[in-house]
């Protein structure tokens, strides 16, 4: 059966898509290395529409009114222009309300984009742009570990990897945060109050790392402007080892914190990248394997879940698990050496 | 390519889920289709896979294992069948996975076009994003700017009767055509019109260019009095495919597998409860209930009328977290054998839309698991009655209708441990009324088979009359206002052989009576304190029942099911209901 990798790793070459929204320019060029904050394309935005009516305010009806428009697609107007004037002695005309651009005639009518705003997309993580993808962005190569989350915030930052978990399942609370953390990428276990988001917001951090998060919090967490990244899920799950492990031994070292929001139908997945100089570079991530024998493995889902544990037998078959329900099945044996009965289905290959 | 459907070919059937593809194989023994085999697998339509292909293959290379037929090679799957056995003649398809459609329906009236474009909605896997009517009072740039946010995948339009007013449902394309122009092409939405007929053409000439595809169907609302959705229903299933096959990467070699037609799993599933409800059409309507990750699906027929809700809001995957926008979590936890506490359960909801196709592998995993199912069934239904037609008699305003029978599906219903706990949460959830047969659908058939229809009309049939489905039994749900342990009932099951089995039944209570798969017999019922047993209230009756996995069924806990509001009395009833269908 195929088993989908959750990715741990202490050194990998990591390779992220990096495009705008919308169609805009690129600025960063093929080879060219990168910092996150460097900005390698940027597109203008129309937040808001206008329809200007043009026949309704002259009276007359669409195609005559398209004789009397006096702008054209693709022209910048000015607010207070005249766009339209009517016929006779004493002729109605029709003003552009707010500055902005004209994007459509026809029809007796002119539409307008107003309040255009500028994106621009930074670069998010160091790195060589090895490709260009036209008028969206670009494809970046970096080295370093990485670890990867089952929750974000939408946010993304850097900073140095500070650790206040002094155990996988700490709790991080609002006194533990003062002033000597501003500006640090926080790895904590997990939190339980309001408070303690809003304190790390007032330092501010530069994000959050945490095992867990109670499922009420959620909606303040999105709220926050400093990213926030779930290890392990929602509740008062711990850290899982592997992930504890390698971000505390990295600690002092600068680390981008990209908790995008999961989505299962593309690649946005939330993650931490220590960027790492290497001599030669290392292989890249697997994103599926087989279940065997001897893989790492972390449990999704209870008895045990969250923990970090072996493969020690495959069951043949169908298993009845202690839930009633049968299933492909394996024995896995937890780092506490506990042994426990697993459907394959709840498990991911940490690799 | 297949070669087409000839009677007497094999088909494989594949139902790619959210969570689970499954594929049976059907073939012709002894002169009449069964069904072969079947195997599952997960999906792989979500990451790290992101190719639905990917799970499909698995799949069939499980049903090869199986059955030792080989049926894929290096060049996909083999067709039509060799002389070595190899292969398949026929291949068939249904899709439910994918994220949840954003749609925007445009129409006039409010009570009108409007309401009927949101129930077309309803009939497929999408969440209505925006709703612009002659009563919307946003401007057009405004509905324009809306568009632009929201970004839907689909718009449905509907408005004026056929032959009637057009410069109204004019008015209303303006913005989408607008919105649609300044949209990159890929982000364009699909749209379907189904208003006023003798607009097709000037919509062609508003919004052909700037649509990813333009759909036309006959007016779902023809007259002001008139509604017909079935047509546009037809033509949104396969819009449907359009859009999931620039969404889902693999699905384009499924579809060519199958000839270009992938349905929607819910549009299979409702052709099948429209066949069946007139093909076996009696004084009770059919009823046909499915959950799994995707939504919950809710098709019931009422012989030449027919209605279809798919509700994503209530699917047990990545959506389970809105489920909470129509509960609570106390609501949830009234129906768990075992006390589990509210934080617990919310963070089960939040960790399973993470990992929509885990199974529970623990008892107290299993029983919030099917506590969920409960819920988000009994709210499914709920939500589905208020479209059955107004003239179906119900025993009680706010019950359902008597079905003969209820066919039950899906993954979270198929995978239960025990029959009887598939029964009790179906009796929990669906609260049906009257004398019914509840059906298990454990393969998942029935929307494959509404999929097989369409090019073999004889294979359906025959696999329904083949003994695929499972029958639980024939469940008599009493409707009665009484005390706990007051008797409600008598019942006396008279066998084919002269004996006899009775059971006086108490409110509250369960009972069952034994009767085997494909054995029938004799059950009288006599009521007592006014309860209605399926014949009216304080009606008695005697009627031919048919067997099943628990045979009959005397559900005597009263419609709808009240449950107490003392924690500790609570667990005890729910465990005494489990210990009584054999739990």
């Amino acid at each position: 059966m195929l088993a989908p990798v959750n990715h741990i790793l202490a050194l990998t070459t990591i390779l992220r898509e990096r495009v705008l929204p919308i169609n805009g320019k690129v600025i960063a060029r093929l080879n060219q290395k990168v910092s996150p904050m460097d900005v390698i394309a940027e597109a203008s935005l129309a937040r808001e529409h206008v329809l200007l009516d043009v026949g309704r305010v002259l009276n007359l009806a669409p195609n005559a009114a398209d004789s009397l428009i006096l702008c054209k697609v693709g022209e910048r107007v000015l607010a207070g222009s005249v766009i339209a004037t009517g016929r006779g002695w004493m002729p109605k005309t029709v003003k552009v309300p707010r500055d902005g651009k004209v994007v459509v005639t026809g029809g007796g009518q002119v539409l307008i984009e107003v309040g255009e705003s500028r994106i621009e997309l930074r670069a998010g993580i160091p790195g060589n742009v090895v490709q260009i993808i036209p008028e969206r962005g670009v494809v970046i190569q970096t080295t370093g570990a990485l670890v990867q989350g089952v929750w974000g915030n939408g946010r993304v930052d850097t900073g140095l990897l500070t650790n206040l978990a002094e155990q996988p399942d700490s709790v991080l609370t609002a006194g533990r945060l003062d002033v000597s953390l501003r500006g640090s990428v926080i790895i904590a276990g997990q939190c339980k109050d309001v408070d303690t988001l809003q304190a790390a917001a007032e330092l501010p951090v530069r994000g959050l790392i945490l095992a867990s998060l109670f499922p009420s919090l959620l909606s303040v967490a999105r709220e926050m402007r400093y990213p926030i990244m779930l290890t392990d899920g929602f509740g008062s799950m711990p850290m899982n080892s592997a992930a504890y492990r390698l971000l505390t031994t990295n600690v002092k070292r600068e680390a981008i914190i990209k908790a995008e929001n999961l989505d299962r139908y593309s690649e946005a997945r939330p993650e931490v990248i220590i960027p790492l100089p290497v001599s030669s570079e290392p292989d890249p991530p697997q994103e599926v394997t087989q279940f065997a024998a001897g893989l790492t493995v972390r449990l999704r889902r209870p008895p045990a879940a969250g923990m970090i544990g072996t493969v020690s037998t495959l069951h043949p078959g169908l298993t009845t698990l202690p839930s009633g329900l049968r299933a492909p099945a394996a024995d896995i044996k937890l780092e506490n050496g506990e042994q426990v009965l697993i459907p394959l289905i709840n498990l991911e290959v940490v690799g | 390519m297949p070669t087409s459907l000839v009677q007497g070919d094999s088909l494989l059937a594949v139902n790619i889920g959210a969570a689970t593809t499954r594929a049976v194989l059907f073939d012709v023994v002894e002169g009449e289709y069964r069904l072969l085999a079947s195997a599952s697998s997960p999906s792989t339509v979500g990451a790290p896979f992101q190719d639905v292909g990917e799970g499909v293959r698995n799949t069939i290379h499980d049903l090869q294992s199986v059955t030792g037929r080989t049926l894929l090679n290096a060049n996909g799957l083999i067709t039509p069948s060799q002389p070595d056995g190899s292969g398949v003649d026929a291949f068939v398809s249904t899709l439910s996975a994918g994220p949840v459609l954003k749609t925007a329906v445009v129409g006039l009236l409010d009570e009108v076009s409007l309401e009927s474009a949101l129930r077309l909605a309803e009939m497929t896997y999408s969440r209505v994003v925006d709703s612009v009517g002659l009563n919307n009072h946003r401007k057009a740039d405004q509905q324009i700017d809306t568009l632009l946010r929201l970004q839907p995948d689909v718009v449905i339009i509907t408005g004026g009767a056929d032959g009637g007013a057009s410069r109204s449902v004019n008015k209303m394309l303006e913005p989408v055509g607008l919105a649609g122009y300044l949209l990159p092409p890929e982000k364009r939405p699909a749209v379907l019109f189904a208003g006023n007929q003798k607009l097709d053409d000037e919509v062609k000439g508003l919004l052909g260019n700037v649509t990813s595809s333009l759909d036309f169907s006959p007016n779902v609302r023809p007259s002001l009095e008139t509604e017909d959705l079935e047509p546009a229903a037809r033509e949104l299933a396969h819009m449907y495919l359009g859009v999931r096959r620039r969404q889902l990467k693999g699905l384009d070699v499924i579809a060519n597998w199958a000839n270009g037609e992938v349905l929607p799993t819910a549009y299979a599933q409702d052709r099948m409860v429209r066949f069946l409800s007139q093909i076996y059409a009696g004084s009770k309507g059919l009823l046909s209930v499915d959950i799994g990750a995707s939504a919950a699906v809710i098709a019931a027929g009422f012989g030449q009328r027919s209605t279809l809700g798919v509700y994503p809001q209530f699917g047990l995957g990545e959506n389970l977290p809105s489920l909470l926008q129509y509960t609570t979590l106390e609501d949830i936890l009234r129906w768990s054998s075992l006390d589990i506490s509210t934080g617990l359960l919310r963070d089960y909801i939040y960790q399973k839309a993470l990992y929509p196709s885990t199974i529970p592998a623990t008892k107290e995993d299993q029983a919030i698991s099917q506590a969920v199912t409960r819920q988000a069934l009994y709210l499914a239904v709920q939500t589905a009655r208020r479209n059955f037609p107004r003239s179906v008699r119900v025993p009680r305003p706010g019950l359902l209708p008597s079905f003969e029978p209820i066919l039950a599906g899906g993954g979270a219903l198929g995978d239960a441990p025990t029959d009887g706990q598939s029964l009790l949460l179906l009796l929990d959830a669906i609260q049906p009324t009257g004398l019914t047969t509840l059906i298990l659908d454990k393969n998942d058939l029935l929307p494959l088979l509404g999929a097989a229809a369409a090019r073999n009309s004889i294979l359906p049939v025959q696999i329904l009359e083949s003994g695929a489905f499972q029958s639980l039994g024939t469940v008599v749900s009493i409707t009665a206002s009484a005390s706990y342990g007051t008797l409600v009932a008598r019942v006396r099951l008279t066998y084919d052989d002269g004996h006899e089995a009775q059971a006086d039944v108490k409110y509250g209570s369960l009972e069952l009576l034994p009767l085997g798969n494909n054995q029938s017999a004799k059950l009288t019922l006599r009521p007592s304190h006014g309860a209605d047993v399926g014949f009216g209230p304080g009606r008695s009756g005697a009627v031919r029942v048919s067997g099943g996995a628990l045979g009959v069924v005397i559900d005597g806990r009263g419609r709808p099911l009240v449950l107490p509001d003392d924690p500790v009395r609570r667990h005890e009833l729910v465990k005494k209901w489990l210990w009584s269908v054999g739990d």
